[in-house]
């Protein structure tokens, strides 16, 4: 007996409803928690006013500084919220509650990746402001430029990161070992990143900074396409 | 000496065939067989109840038969279909276990209608309260779920588990921390979905409670059914039931 | 689809562990010749002076790191998400440990070089930058093995990193190369690049063959150590 059965009660699972209700579902979760975003963020700022501290401008100019510090701290923010996106699920088991439902491995996956994704993107509304503040930096309009970068760097960091979390959340001392397996895999977007952050704050033109950008983008779409198809391995079975 | 293959087949039990077949049934971790051949066969309307002591590989039989598990050899269908599933088979079962399987930060409403809502249930709100009341927390529909004992817990997550109407109903130990009051509920619940034609599997230590519901009763230690039995309606020999338990299994039997 | 459990036995006893291992002893004198050849036996390179026969252990260790046992690593993990046999489990683990050896090799003679040549401990070269998050990475990579006790779950879990890893080496490649490519290198950087003479071509080539030897020496023990624990391991469990 195959194909599908039609029933006037149930609806067929769909990959993106699926992914997206996930998605909600953790971020209704650390919104009523806020415990993962008040930390990344508060790392953030402290680090930003850290950095700013210990640096001398007469010997280094705030435009060969910043990208780093940035980079830096979009880095290590970014690792603290993902722990969560497993351990919210581990917690009580409600793991094995998807696992058994309709809902598609893939699914699963790509809701956790949107949720880290808006993660990442609003303690960046924080720690972005923060650096152009603490360095103070020119703001023009081609800060979108920025905010672009940004938005390419937090989509390839919420895919590995999040696989990397599924896989760490298997093991002893996940908190240790994420950070250690991962920060490899971020050496391809945070320097690129950095790069052409470092163009676009020297005022040259975009082009300059093309192909970190090429990078950036290639990276995002090997890398995504790749944490999809491998995170069902994550699963036992 | 070979495990017997338990049949559960009810009185009046529908002639389209079995619901739940397991055949040969092994899962091994490592060099440990924790489910070491097991057969069954259960058609629509049944209820086994498994008892055994702890290690016996109930828990692992009852993640192969929800598809959680693959198994390492041997073969389990569900309504035709083989298991692990597809999407529509996948949805043909509920899970109750001793984990509240919930997200403590979600409000009990949440928490039912997200599972209602990944079961591809069409109309999650109605549903939701439906079964809310049948389990009879309703009342407490908005009240996050981190703030509720561990009863009230335990029935949120039969609740979640039940919401979609599955045919075929996995429960391990889930009457742990349940009042009277819960217990009650549940058993009614239950009762009314074996009406209905759905299949359950009950883990449980409790002889009571197990034999409530249950059409069919097995023990198993050490990954395999060392016995079988028939629970009549009518009535059950349990201090005999207990006796043979205890020597089979050299523990006591609540 | 089920688990394939390997050549290790369900006996009640353990393969033996064999006595003396002749190949290591072999490989470690082939090495040790090789060496003495290019230390002794071997002109002196007029540009780069003596300390360029770092160079005969350097990129022999460089090349069998990178793409010998990274390789093994990266193809038995993917293939171990096929197949789902613990041999590639135990080849990826060993490849990964002799390759941290291997490119621990290169990490040191690099500065040594480096230093002697130019007096910096470190050049931000494209290849040694590589071999450095390599290294990073396959550290990591034993850092989860360690991190998860079931001998299925992790090697199920070490094969998913081992994957992405392998996706992961052309993007390191790519980056430091551009990243390079803002500072133009140091032009004797490039040890192939001068025209060697016959001798010298030689000693690298018994060099090479030397540590590939080593190389299989050092992975065949450590894949029968592996072997040998499992086979242990499962005893215990059962």
């Amino acid at each position: 007996m195959s194909g599908s059965r039609l029933s006037t009660t149930h609806r067929a699972p769909s990959y993106l409803a699926d992914a997206w209700r996930i998605a909600r579902k953790d971020l209704l979760i650390e919104f009523r928690t806020r415990s993962a975003f008040l930390a990344a963020t508060v790392f953030a700022v402290l680090a930003v006013v850290i950095f700013r501290f210990t640096w001398d401008p007469t010997a280094i100019p705030a435009m060969d500084l910043a990208p780093g510090v940035l980079w830096v701290i979009f880095t290590f923010s970014g690792l603290l919220g993902l722990n969560r996106s497993f351990g919210l699920e581990l917690a009580e088991r409600a793991y094995d509650g998807l696992l058994a439902s309709q809902v598609s491995r893939e699914a699963i996956f790509t809701g956790k990746v949107i949720a880290n994704f808006v993660f990442v993107m609003c303690v960046q509304a924080v720690a972005l402001p923060a650096v152009a503040l603490f360095f103070d930096l020119p703001v023009g309009p081609s800060w979108w430029i920025i905010v672009g970068i940004v938005l390419l760097a937090s989509l390839g960091l919420s895919a590995v990161g999040t696989l990397f979390a599924a896989i760490a959340s298997n093991t002893r001392l996940a908190e240790l070992l994420l950070p250690m397996m991962t920060l490899p895999f971020f050496v391809p977007l945070v320097i690129p990143a950095a790069q052409a952050t470092a163009v676009v704050l020297r005022g040259q033109p975009i082009a300059d900074g093309m192909a970190w950008l090429k990078v950036l983008l290639a990276f995002d779409l090997v890398f995504v396409s790749a944490c999809i198809v491998v995170f069902p391995f994550t699963i036992e079975e | 000496m070979q495990s017997p293959h338990v049949t559960a087949a009810p009185e009046g039990a529908s002639a389209s065939g079995p619901a739940l077949t397991a055949v040969a049934l092994v899962r091994a971790f490592g060099g440990r067989r924790a489910v070491n051949g097991v057969s069954l066969t259960l058609h629509t309307g049944a209820c086994l109840a498994l008892f055994g002591p702890n290690g016996a590989g109930k828990t692992t039989l009852l993640r192969l038969l929800g598809g959680l598990l693959k198994p390492t050899t041997g073969a389990t269908r569900l309504h035709g279909q083989p298991l692990p599933g597809d999407a529509e088979t996948r949805r043909l079962v509920g899970l109750i276990s001793h984990h509240a399987m919930l997200y403590p930060a979600l409000s009990v409403r949440e928490n039912v209608r997200f599972a209602a809502e990944c079961q591809g249930v069409i109309n999650a709100d109605d549903a939701t309260t439906r079964v809310l009341t049948q389990l009879r927390v309703l009342d407490r529909a908005d009240t996050a779920v981190r703030y509720l004992s561990r009863g009230l817990q335990q029935r949120v997550s039969i609740a979640r588990a039940l919401v979609h109407g599955p045919q075929l109903v996995l429960l391990d130990e889930p009457y742990t921390g349940l009042d009277e009051a819960g217990a009650q509920a549940l058993t009614d619940a239950l009762g009314a979905l074996k009406a209905n034609g759905a299949t359950l599997v009950l883990v449980t230590h409790n002889l009571s409670e197990g034999l409530a519901l249950a059409t069919h009763s097995a023990i198993m230690q050490r990954g395999t059914f060392v016995d079988e039995a028939l629970v009549s309606p009518s009535g059950f020999d349990v201090p005999g039931y207990q006796a043979k338990y205890r020597a089979l299994v050299h523990e006591g039997l609540a | 689809m089920s688990s394939v459990s390997s050549a290790v036995p369900r006996s009640a006893t353990l393969p033996e562990p064999k006595g003396f291992d002749a190949f290591l002893a072999i490989a470690i004198v082939a090495v040790i010749a090789a060496c003495a050849r290019a230390l002794f036996f071997t002109p002196i390179d007029a540009m780069l002076g003596a300390a360029q026969k770092i160079f005969y252990v350097h990129v022999p260790a460089a090349i069998i790191g990178l793409y010998f046992a990274c390789g093994l690593l990266f193809v038995s993990s993917i293939m171990y998400l096929w197949i789902k046999d613990e041999r590639l489990d135990r080849l990826a683990e060993s490849s990964a440990e002799v390759g941290l050896v291997f490119m621990g090799i290169v990490l040191v003679t690099g500065p040594v070089w480096a230093r002697t040549s130019w007096g910096t401990w470190w050049v931000w070269e494209a290849r040694i930058t590589s071999t450095l998050f390599l290294w990073l990475l396959v550290i990591g990579y034993l850092v989860l093995r360690s991190g998860v006790e079931s001998i299925e779950v992790r090697a199920r879990l070490s094969a998913v990193m081992g994957t992405l890893a392998a996706l992961l080496v052309p993007f390191i490649h790519l980056t430091v190369k551009l990243f390079r490519g803002m500072h133009p290198e140091p032009v004797v950087l490039a040890p192939e690049k001068p025209k060697m003479p016959p001798e010298m071509l030689l000693s690298f080539g018994l060099s090479m063959a030397a540590f590939l030897l080593l190389f299989f020496a050092l992975l065949r023990l450590r894949f029968r150590w592996a072997t040998l624990r499992d086979a242990r391991a499962a005893m215990e469990a059962a």
